[in-house]
């Protein structure tokens, strides 16, 4: 059972600045982390390999920096890593992102399962897993917080909705996103961290992976930042006055003023 | 200070640190107040390789660097000292197998310690023997079926965790100490149970038990070696071990001198913060030297047996007296700059100094092994190369 994790690098920070004349993130400078939610995706599919057999590929969409956390995830379990990167990648949105790593996917060629975190610490959109599995044409299963079973071609899962979880079946190969309920992601080992250190990480190009121009990066984007702004803190906090009974009328009063009863 | 390590032991040293901040100090409080077995982070560590490093490679282990080990061992004591010990202790089990185990023993067994499926346990001491361990009355007697154990082994680390038992027991009673001799046993053996879990001053989250034999049958393949070398078996194992318990004397005194100069740092008193005072200044600055000279001490130490010299008596045991030495002083001196709330469960200084006191006390009491370095020191009259 082949298994491809789709990781993205965040920033390690919370105080993130913005650059003004993009409106982007300024990564630069900025130590970056692995997206917590995607670590929880490459320890489920470590956890598939140990169980199913087969092997985990790793794979990034960033600069060459972007290698740091493929190393991260081999010395955590990833068997293969790839990075994709070309300045053709600059600048990329949801849509030309899943574009670039279906296309890569696509290329992988052998896999079963595809696996994505949630939704990211920066972008917070929740919108590549479901636009790749789109554009890979694959059924695709969103806030899986436990596998049940992957047997003759299909994997069944446990979601969770908002009262609750449903169960639901998917035939194979498929993509999904994980929650972080599903596992608690392992610390790297030794062994890991030692082949980590001397692995070959390759790096995949726009012609490698034969994406058409004006399909990636800022060009191939649907949408662009217009302006980022931090929001206005109001204070419009009433403190009640008088004994709770006192308060509970003047509170009324004011719902029903306001219409909401 | 520059301890001059490898890349190698450089990263295992930050894993144990990674491994002991991030998954043993949120739950570090909670195991010593239930005096429960702490398996969720023997299954940490064992995921993470930490078995391995005192395992040759050709038994899925990555090699049996002393150094290796102290470092990982300081690393977990300096955050929780009883869920160190759980660990050391395995490797004590193991390196009977490791020095004196056939082929076939160290196939059948250190694979499975290696991967940290099955964790490993020494079982020496008596009610009538610690200090004077020649004086051990559980005996081994050889019959067609195999060796019939009988007897009581006390304050055994690990027991009733651990699955693979190395114990020392008589095979020949009127020789004494030159009749015992080293067996491996397997829990769920027949006749092999355990007693009463000691509750215990500090190191809760750990297990001792009494091991108890009664008519306990085992495979006449299961003997260490030959008969008869079971006690210097013992006394050598324990040489090798030695150096572990002192890295954990290490990281308990490392752990303490953090907690109490954090809180010098943050406290005021007379208008300024603690470690502005005089008073304070000096003690912290004697326990941050006492530290240092102990690890220097242990490091060299556990550098020397891996550079494979032959008798480390004497250099093994100075390491653990010294060491355990300065984990007592030093965490009831970070009690005392702390205070009041150094003596309060709420912080982890009452549990470092009541987990400092054993180490004064096994893997050799420091007057048992005081004894031992002045036998050394008489037969070299003194003296240094």
């Amino acid at each position: 059972m082949n298994i491809i994790v789709c990781l993205k690098q965040v920033p390690g920070t919370t105080e993130v600045k913005i650059d003004p004349t993009s409106n982007t993130l300024v990564r630069q400078g900025i130590k970056s982390v692995v997206n917590p939610l995607d670590s929880y995706a490459l320890e489920e599919g470590v956890r598939l390999k140990e169980h199913y057999g087969g092997k985990v590929i790793a794979i990034t969409m960033g600069p060459p920096q972007a290698t740091e956390i493929l190393r991260d995830a081999i010395s955590t379990g990833a068997d293969d890593t790839i990075l994709l990167s070309d300045i053709a990648f600059a600048g990329s949105d949801t849509l030309a992102t899943s574009t670039t790593l279906a296309k890569a996917i696509e290329k992988i060629n052998k896999y079963d399962l595809v696996i994505c975190g949630r939704q990211t610490l920066d972008g917070d959109t929740g919108q590549v897993g479901p636009e790749l599995a789109e554009m890979l044409g694959l059924p695709f299963i969103a806030y899986v917080s436990k596998i049940e079973t992957i047997a003759d071609g299909k994997i069944k899962v446990q979601r969770m909705v908002e009262d609750g979880y449903e169960t639901i079946e998917a035939a194979l190969p498929a993509v999904i996103t994980v929650v972080k309920e599903i596992n608690v992601p392992r610390l790297p080992s030794l062994r890991g961290l030692t082949r980590a250190k001397s692995a070959q990480i390759p790096t995949w190009t726009a012609q490698e992976i034969g994406t058409e121009k004006g399909t990636v990066g800022q060009a191939g984007s649907a949408t662009w930042v217009v302006k980022v702004f931090y929001p206005q803190r109001v204070q419009t906090a009433e403190m009640l006055k008088g004994d709770p009974e006192a308060q509970v009328e003047t509170l009324i009063e004011k719902l029903k003023e306001a219409k909401i009863i | 200070m520059e301890y001059f390590l490898t890349e190698q032991q450089k990263t295992l040293k930050s894993l144990a640190r990674r491994i002991a901040e991030e998954k043993i100090l949120p739950v570090r409080a909670d195991l010593d107040e239930k005096e429960e077995f702490p398996w969720e982070t023997i299954k940490n560590l064992a995921e993470s390789d930490l078995f391995r490093i005192f395992i040759p490679e050709q038994y899925d282990g990555m090699g049996t660097s002393s150094l290796d080990l102290c470092l990982v061992v300081e690393e977990l004591s300096r955050v929780c000292s009883g869920v160190a010990v759980s660990y050391a202790a395995t490797a004590l089990g193991a390196y009977a197998i490791l020095l004196y185990g056939s082929e076939e023993q160290k196939q059948k067994y250190l694979p499975a310690i290696a991967a940290g499926k099955r964790l490993a346990a020494f079982g020496l001491t008596e009610p009538t023997a610690g200090s004077d361990v020649s004086n051990i009355k559980t005996t081994a007697e050889k019959t067609p079926e195999g060796y019939v154990l009988n007897g009581t082994k006390q304050f055994i680390t690990n027991g009733g965790e651990a699955e693979i038992y190395t114990i020392i027991a008589l095979t020949d009673k009127s020789k004494g100490a030159r009749g015992a001799s080293a067996f491996i046993v397997e829990k769920d053996t027949p006749g092999f149970t355990f007693g009463k879990k000691e509750k215990k001053m500090g190191i809760r989250t750990s297990s001792t038990r009494e091991l108890v034999f009664r008519n306990c049958v085992i495979p006449a393949e299961n003997l260490l070696s030959k008969e008869g070398i079971g006690f210097i078996m013992a006394m050598r194992v324990l040489d090798h071990s030695r150096p572990g318990i002192s890295a954990q004397a290490l990281g308990i005194a490392q752990g303490a001198l953090e907690a109490a100069v954090d809180y010098a740092r943050q406290r005021e008193q007379f208008g300024q913060p603690l470690i502005s005072l005089p008073v304070v200044q000096y003690k912290l600055a004697e326990m941050a030297t006492q530290v240092e000279a102990a690890r220097a001490l242990v490091y060299s130490v556990a550098r020397t047996i891996d550079s494979g010299v032959k008798n480390f008596t004497e250099e093994s045991a100075m390491a653990k007296v010294f060491a355990s030495d300065v984990a007592m002083r030093v965490t009831t001196d970070a009690v005392q700059v702390c205070g009041g709330a150094g003596y309060m469960r709420d912080y982890p200084l009452e549990k470092m100094m009541r987990d400092a006191k054993i180490t004064q006390i096994y893997e050799g009491s420091n007057e048992v092994l005081h004894t031992a370095i002045a036998m050394e020191l008489r037969k070299r009259k003194g003296r240094r190369e």
